[in-house]
């Protein structure tokens, strides 16, 4: 199990976690329920830059469509295709098998959320 | 991560609450505000409560809806005068699915209306226009001696929809439902749950095969724990408004503030036959005037997984035709589906496409509903 203690978090609901100078970024748990069942992602291509705060792809619920935003600067190197194949793993798996894409960092990641400060940020609009 | 249109929101305060409020808190339900109330959205998954619906059995709180009797020796000349469609040849134990026109033809609410007896129907009306249907009952049925009462506030509805519902229905214990087998489509019966008088008729919103029930909103709660306990071995699931709207859109249903409003015409939205047009005088009558060039309601289907949603542009070429009024990637289907009012002479074209937030997707036109029951 990851440890959610352990990954840094945004207020527009993606986790983030850093290797060195990968970042892998998900959504979270709360922003996966919110959605309902998730239907389709559209996430940026291998090689693609990113930019914070950026809309870099989209997800797609049964009821709802989000933006999905770059939480880092940097250039996206892998793409989770098993996402791609079964958007639902989203809902089944936030933090493990839906991971959506891996970024080198380009500079230092700013403006993110530790595990209490996102929870805080969640309990208050739940 | 943000979302276009939130599907909850932080709380119900000031919203109506069902008398099954408990109930849904007590499975989870995540919740959302639907014509002023605060109902349940979804238990668990949308989509595994639409397949439940679709391959065995759902079940709905609709205790939003709103109920409204008209009584008296002249209750059917009235509804013939207020109404669209001629309800006095509706036979005692049936209903009929008809609509409330304003006086220019544009639609007021949707309604289905049940022949209790001789002298006395209901009304279901919709959440959010059950206010104004009242008001234009009360308006209408000076000089009629028939009388009508706004009893939404005593009774919870409940909708029991899937292949396995009658099934469901006749093994809940408590529920005494004398002839269900033979109970015809849009048709309705007396019975008792657990001694007290429980309305079951044969209807529904989702495509399948189905039953709503109208009981005291007192005994609404025990009800409700009775069918989820007996349909439970037969896959009965409880099921939310997510749910209900991609299953009524694969149907091909019509849902108001999407497909009708006050600014539709029944003829735009393909249900002209709702309209008795030879009833003599009625409220709406101008609905059958000639509306050349008006805008049509049409099914399109797409290719792909990503689905037109509601006010996406429909074109052709580069000229804006048309507008989604409802769409969503079809659950029991796999494609995209979408209902959408377009230009008259686009209505069946084969080269319309979809602006979904930026992309051009095919679109094409197909008949309606999109999905059809096994009979």
């Amino acid at each position: 199990m990851t440890d959610l203690n352990a990954l840094l978090y945004t207020p527009e609901h993606e986790w983030i976690r850093i290797d060195d100078d990968i970042a892998t970024i998900g959504i979270t748990d709360y922003a996966a329920d919110q959605l309902g069942d998730v239907v389709y992602v559209d996430l940026p291509q291998a090689g693609a830059a990113v930019t914070a705060g950026q809309v870099m792809g989209e997800i797609e619920s049964t009821k709802s469509v989000s933006e999905l935003y770059a939480p880092v600067d940097g250039t996206v190197v892998e793409v989770n295709e098993a996402v791609d194949a079964d958007p639902d793993t989203v809902n089944a798996s936030p933090f493990e098998d839906a991971w959506l894409v891996k970024v080198r960092l380009s500079g230092a990641p700013a403006g993110l959320l530790d595990r209490a400060a996102y929870t805080a940020l969640t309990g208050a609009e739940a | 991560m943000s979302a276009e249109d939130t599907p909850t929101s932080p709380s119900g305060e000031g919203l109506r609450q069902s008398p099954l409020q408990a109930e849904h808190e007590a499975l989870g339900a995540s919740f959302t505000d639907f014509g002023g109330w605060w109902m349940p959205v979804r238990y668990s998954s949308d989509l595994a409560e639409h397949r439940a619906v679709r391959e065995a059995a759902g079940l709905f709180d609709i205790s939003h809806m709103g109920e409204i009797f008209v009584r008296g020796a002249g209750a059917a000349a009235f509804l013939d005068y207020a109404l669209a469609g001629r309800l006095s040849a509706v036979a005692v134990g049936r209903a009929k699915y008809t609509m409330i026109l304003a006086e220019d033809g544009g639609i007021i609410d949707d309604l289905v209306v049940y022949r209790l007896a001789d002298e006395e129907f209901l009304i279901i009306a919709n959440a959010g226009n059950r206010r104004v249907v009242a008001d234009e009952i009360s308006a209408r049925i000076a000089g009629f001696d028939a009388t009508f009462e706004d009893a939404s506030e005593r009774f919870a509805l409940i909708a029991l929809q899937g292949p396995a519902a009658a099934a469901i229905l006749a093994s809940t214990p408590g529920i005494d439902a004398p002839g269900l087998d033979e109970l015809r489509n849009y048709a309705w019966t007396d019975a008792l749950f657990r001694g007290v008088p429980l309305f079951v008729a044969r209807t529904g919103y989702t495509g399948e095969d189905g039953f709503e029930l109208l009981v005291d909103a007192q005994h609404a709660a025990d009800l409700w724990r009775a069918l989820l306990a007996a349909g439970a071995e037969r896959g009965l699931v409880p099921a939310g408004l997510a749910a209900r709207d991609t299953l009524r859109l694969e149907a091909g249903m019509p849902l108001y503030g999407h497909e009708l409003a006050r600014d539709i015409f029944p003829s735009q939205a393909g249900l002209g036959r709702v309209v008795a047009a030879d009833k003599g005088d009625f409220v709406g009558a101008r609905t059958l005037d000639e509306r050349p060039g008006e805008r049509l309601l049409v099914g399109l289907t797409m290719d792909g997984r990503r689905a037109g949603r509601a006010g996406y542009g429909v074109y052709r070429g580069d000229a804006l035709v048309g507008e989604i009024t409802s769409g969503a990637l079809s659950p029991t289907l796999g494609h995209p589906i979408a209902l959408a009012y377009v230009e008259h002479d686009a209505a069946d074209a084969a080269d319309l496409t979809i602006d979904v937030r930026g992309t051009r997707i095919p679109a094409h036109p197909t008949t309606l509903p999109f999905y059809r029951r096994k009979k």
